[in-house]
């Protein structure tokens, strides 16, 4: 799966995105989060208030606790500001 | 007429405008988004940054306006939002639209830019004068804006 990542979270992360792959038990947006907070101290400050982030499946926004069954792709960010 | 598009360029209100009274409708409205000088601690507001996730802005804007024209009697609207380094005193955004009557037109560019705070992937990033760079926070009167729209 691709992750990409915007705005503070981009930041926070210091990459774009990356390509993750995750064992069979990893079933929502939420598992993946806690998978990605191991692979670095950047990650897990990135992903520490789960209330001040916001999520697409595949381009298309999706809550924490969306099934991820066959995306291809998941944005992680901070809440919208455009307008 | 549908128009959705995201640019680096500057927006040309008044042609985009002019689309949409030659549509032949009796209402117009509009809402133009405009870089404002603000200042803080950390100086002026000298520019706004907008950043957007471009696999998914297009089809956002798209269903919005697809979601308008079905809720309102609609001959056409448009949706523009500028990205990049935007100057204070440009425009950010133009929503407008088209209709027979007024109450179409006005309810409708309502609908689409409180939508758009909420559903469309941008974030602001403030550059200020003293050198601070900084992300604007979402606020949640927007989403209570958005939300009065879904019941």
């Amino acid at each position: 799966m691709q992750i990409v990542y915007f705005a503070s979270v981009r930041e926070a992360t210091g990459i774009d995105g990356e390509e993750a792959d995750f064992p069979g038990d990893i079933k929502t947006i939420g598992d993946i989060l806690k998978h990605l907070m191991l692979r670095s101290d950047a990650h897990r400050n990135a992903f520490s208030d789960v209330s001040k982030l916001r999520f697409a499946l595949d381009q298309v926004m999706a809550k924490i606790d969306t099934p991820i069954l066959g995306a291809k792709e998941l944005a992680i960010f901070p809440p919208v500001t455009g307008g | 007429m549908k128009i959705v598009r995201v640019q680096t360029e500057p927006l040309d209100t008044a042609a985009e405008l002019a689309l949409l009274s030659g549509l032949g409708g009796g209402a117009v409205a509009s809402f133009t988004g405009i870089c404002r000088e603000d200042t803080d601690d950390d100086g002026a507001v000298t520019a706004i940054e907008l950043e957007h996730y471009p696999a998914m802005t297009q089809a956002a804007l798209k269903t919005l306006l697809d979601e308008a024209h079905a809720r309102w009697p609609l001959l056409g609207c448009v949706l523009i939002h500028r990205v990049g380094i935007i100057p204070v005193g440009d425009t950010i955004v133009l929503v407008g639209t088209a209709s027979p009557h007024r109450a179409a037109a006005l309810e409708s560019t309502a609908f689409l830019i409180d939508r758009l705070k909420t559903d469309a992937p941008f974030w602001k990033k403030e550059h200020r004068s003293g050198g601070a760079q900084k992300w604007v926070e979402a606020k949640s009167s927007d989403d209570d804006a958005a939300q009065k729209w879904r019941s």
